[in-house]
This record gives structure tokens, sequence and C-alpha cells, in this order.
């Protein structure tokens, strides 16, 4: 299915202009990564990396600082001076258990919500959701305290085991996308005896999949970004994550503002590719192509 | 932190003449009430835009999530660039504009401070949310790919041009997810912290951007009040109970869940 011309032109004009205010700040990113730190000091720096004759000609036609000559050196520093491996083999581990824990209990508990029928449901849903309502701030010290009452403190348990028991979050994301799942399929299911498990794993769950890769790609995300939570959790520099690397580079003298931006252009850059590859999965329907409606 | 000692309702009384206490809620729901919407809206005219049959949307689609993924640190630091009132290139694009337009209407309209003028650091957070919509824009996304085509084909069949397949097709269809990116979207703008506390500390300028957390988090860990906080916490709690439950009685009617039948 192809659109008509005029529309497929007027589409792309409407995309690449919104893509130069989106694109900005990872060309931002990547652009203060690159740049020297004398350069850094000009008001208003010039942001444009070019060959040091290009950033002259520019510079002559245009009669303003618009380009500077780019610098690998935040790269190879920011690289040595925070061990950024280890960090990242933290991070994936952190990651990878977070979004298998996140997608297996947060659509079990979904599933309860979303498709079966049981008196008191809608109210124990409510009172999942006002367990978000909490602002964390408050809630941050007591739930310390009991991790430290199990010893845990220090470990990456903290960070992954909730995973582990739902997120309020995924858990109403979820139960969006299961009340659209057919009931006849689900009944159907039932009438030749499969238990709710085989219907959970069996039909609503592969029914599923963009919602799947949705909650994979944001439970992923928050753990990959997350700050907050190692920082509160883990002492032992060995058990970093990136996130706190990143933090490193703001020492009491000031941040070694190049550097940060080298590595966090480093952290984003699989994101990219990630999502690149991934995006068809969150899109295509599922339930269209399998079946009449 | 000191030992605890019952307080009763002191703390809760005590809220009630706080009027900075007064002035966080006002611009937290202020914020509230037009971030969500904006934001929302923003969201669907991408996700719209990016549903289209069109070459490179794989490219697209990844260019308009980038911002969601950068990491807060380095993009408000772009922000505090992109809106500084003397050299930000938000109004040196709009100084020009501003200026013809006074030269022929004979007004004296100027660019505005943003950040720093206490009338406009909302509407330049505001701003700055539309940007972040990549989540919900996703989630659009998927909604939308699940709409069955079949449903298209009967409306098109009935005579529907486009304007009518999104109202009676489309936004019925994805109503679920609209439902969901809403609620959670009341509950994030109600907690709305990280932004405020990195791009307008302490609430500057003149308490414009002293939001409900923020003031909850000085007064829990700057000036070490625990209880004060918790009783603020509290009141929020019930604020966003209540606006949750309006929510889901309101949109009762207008969410369609497929799965249910007809």
């Amino acid at each position: 299915m192809k659109q008509p011309p005029l529309k497929a032109i007027l589409g792309h004009t409407a995309l690449v202009v919104l893509s130069f205010v989106y694109v900005l700040p990872f060309a931002w990113l990547v652009t203060t990564s690159l740049q020297p730190d004398e350069e850094r000091s000009k008001a208003p720096p010039a942001f444009i990396p070019a060959p040091a004759a290009v950033a002259k000609a520019l510079e002559d036609a245009t009669g303003r600082h618009l380009a500077y000559e780019p610098t690998g050196v935040h790269y190879v520093k920011g690289v040595t001076r925070v061990p950024v491996p280890l960090f990242f083999r933290n991070t994936l581990l952190v990651c990878t258990l977070t979004v298998i824990g996140t997608i297996l209990s947060s659509s079990l508990v979904a599933y309860g919500f979303g498709v079966l029928q049981w008196r008191g449901r809608d109210v124990l849903f409510y009172v999942m959701l006002a367990t978000m309502m909490l602002p964390g701030q408050v809630t941050m010290i007591p739930v310390f305290l009991i991790w430290r009452e199990f010893g845990l403190i220090n470990t990456f348990a903290p960070l992954v085991i909730p995973a582990f028991l739902g997120s309020p979050f995924f858990i109403f994301l979820f139960r969006q996308f299961f009340l659209t799942v057919p009931r006849d399929l689900v009944e159907a299911a039932r009438m030749d005896g499969a238990g709710e498990l085989r219907i959970w794993a069996g039909i609503v769950m592969p029914l599923s999949l963009p919602a799947i890769a949705t909650v994979g790609l944001f439970a992923f995300l928050g753990a990959w970004n997350d700050f907050l939570g190692p920082l509160i959790y883990l002492a032992d520099q060995s058990r970093y994550t990136l996130s706190l690397g990143l933090a490193m580079f703001r020492t009491q003298y000031g941040s070694e503002y190049g550097q940060m931006m080298a590595v966090a252009t480093l952290m984003v850059i699989p994101i990219i590719v990630l999502f690149f590859f991934a995006q068809k999965t969150f899109i295509q329907g599922i339930k269209t192509s399998g079946m009449k409606m | 932190m000191s030992p605890t000692v019952p307080v009763g309702l002191a703390n809760y009384r005590e809220l009630l003449s706080d009027e900075r206490f007064h002035h966080s809620l006002y611009n937290t729901l202020v914020f509230t009430l037009f971030a969500v919407p904006v934001t929302m809206l923003t969201a669907l005219v991408l996700a719209f835009l990016l549903n289209m049959k069109l070459r490179g949307q794989a490219f697209y689609r990844t260019l308009f999530f980038l911002p969601s993924i950068v990491p807060l640190v380095a993009s408000s630091v772009l922000w505090l660039w992109l809106l500084n009132p003397d050299y930000g290139l938000l109004n040196t694009m709009l100084r020009p504009v501003l200026e013809a337009i006074n030269a022929v209407a004979g007004t004296g309209f100027r660019p505005p401070g943003w950040l720093v003028d206490a009338n406009y650091t909302k509407a330049a957070l505001i701003l700055m949310s539309t940007w972040g919509v990549g989540g919900s824009m996703i989630l659009y996304l998927a909604a939308l790919g699940d709409v069955p085509v079949t449903l298209y084909e009967a409306a098109e069949l009935d005579g529907a041009g486009a304007w009518r397949k999104a109202w009676h097709v489309t936004l019925p269809m994805i109503s679920p997810v609209l439902l969901f990116t809403l609620v959670m979207g009341l509950i994030g703008t109600f907690q709305y912290f990280s932004q405020a506390w990195i791009m307008t500390p302490n609430g500057q300028p003149g308490d414009a951007t002293l939001f409900y957390a923020l003031y909850l988090f000085y007064n829990a860990f700057l000036y070490l009040r625990m209880g004060y906080a918790s009783a603020q916490a509290w009141i929020l709690f019930l604020v966003i109970v209540a606006a949750t439950i309006l929510v889901f009685r309101t949109t009762r009617r207008f969410v369609y869940y497929g799965g249910e039948g007809t």
C-alpha cells in the first residue's frame, strides 16, 4: 500500500523539517564531545566540526565563528579514565536481567488484570496503580533500609530483583494491550482444555509482540540510564554502571565536560543501533495479519 | 536524621499556612494542565506521520526517538543554550520575525527571557517536554500498527475520508493506549522533578518553577524535615489518586477495548 505522490511529498517534508529539531540533542552531544576545551570557553562556541581550512573559509564568508577543528582527545582520555568495558559489562548484566524479569512478571500479573475475570479485580488494579503515586523522594529511604536489612547493599539485587516482582507501569501497559486481545480466542482455548498458563504463553503473549518489544525497550532504557538506583545501592567501584561512570567526570574541580560527553556519546550509540533494528517489531500489527476480525 | 517523635497532624496544619507550599501546588497544577495535553498531541502527530507508508521510516523513527535516549545531563545543557535570551538559537530565530512584525504593526514585541523571566519559565519547560515524547510516540505507533486494516477498508466502503477514518476508527482503536499515556502523564508531571532540578535550581526565578516534588525534595534533604516532606507526599498522593479516578470515570465511555467484543 503506497501513499499517493502528493501525500508522500508532504509527509517527507514534514518529517525532514521536524527531524532537524529532534536530532539536535544528539548532534549537540556529538559536537561537544569533539570540541577542544579552549573552544568551549568562547561565547558563543562554534558547533560545526570541520577541517581547519573549511572552518577558516566559513568564518571569512559569514563573518561569524561557526566551525571548529574536531579532536578525539576526549574519547581517548574518557575511556582510559573510567573503566568503560567493566562498567559496560555491569550495565549489560543489570539491563538483561531487568528486561527478562520485567517481561515475565509484569505480563503475568497483567494477564490477571486484563484477561482473567474475578471479583475485586478492578479495585486491586487501582490499588496497584496507586503505588506509583507516592513520590519516590519519600519512599527512597525506607526502601533502602529494607534492602539493608536483607544485607543486599552493594549487590545488583536491589536493582534487579524488583524487576522480577512486577512493575505497576509495565503491568498497566501490558493490561491495556491484553484487553484488546479477542476474548473469543481465549474462550476457545479454554474449551479445548488449555490452562491459563498455556493461554498466556500460547495465545496472549504471541499476539502482543509489539507490546512485549515496547516493554523490553522501555525496561532496557530505564535500567541503562538509571542513575539514582546504582548511586544509592552500589558502593564498590567494580560494580558501577555506565551512568554512574558518567557522573565520575564531575570532580570537585569542575566537570571534565568534553570527556563526559564523549562517554555519553559512546553510551547512546548502542541504543540507537538497537532501536534502529528493533523498531519494526514495535509497529507490526500482529492481530491483523493472523486472522479475520 | 533525628529520632522519630509523633506530632499528630502538626505537619499538615503547618502546610495549610505555608505560602511556598501553596505556590508549589499551583505551579504543578498549571504545568500539568498544559504539559500533559501538549505532549500527548505532539506524540500523536509524530506517530501519525511515522505510521505513513513512506520510504526511510526506520530512519525517521530513530531520529525522533533520539531526544529520549540522550542523557538528561547532556540535553539540559543544550536547552540552557537554546533558551539563552541573548544568544540562544530560539531567540536568534525569533528576533528578526518579531522585528519585522514591530516594523509593520508598530508594536514593541521583544523575544522572551524564557528561563530568566518568571512569566515564561513554565512555557519554556513545556516546550522542552515536547521533545522527550519518544516513549509515547512508540506506544502510539505500536497501537496504530494493531488497528485491523479491515476496519479502514470497511470505513472506506462507507465513504469515510481521512479525517473521519482517524476520528471514528483510529482514535477509538488506540484509546486504551491513549488512556495509559494520559494517566502516566498525569502521574509523571505531578511528580515533575529532574528537569526542574537541573534547569532551574531553587525554583528560580522567583519560585516560578518551584514544583511540588522539588519543594518536597528540599524539605526532605535540604531542610532535613522528613516528616514535613512525608506529609506533602501524602497530600500529593491524594491529589493524584483523585485525578486518576476522575480520568478513569470520565473516559470510560471513550475507551474501547476490542477484546470485549461488541
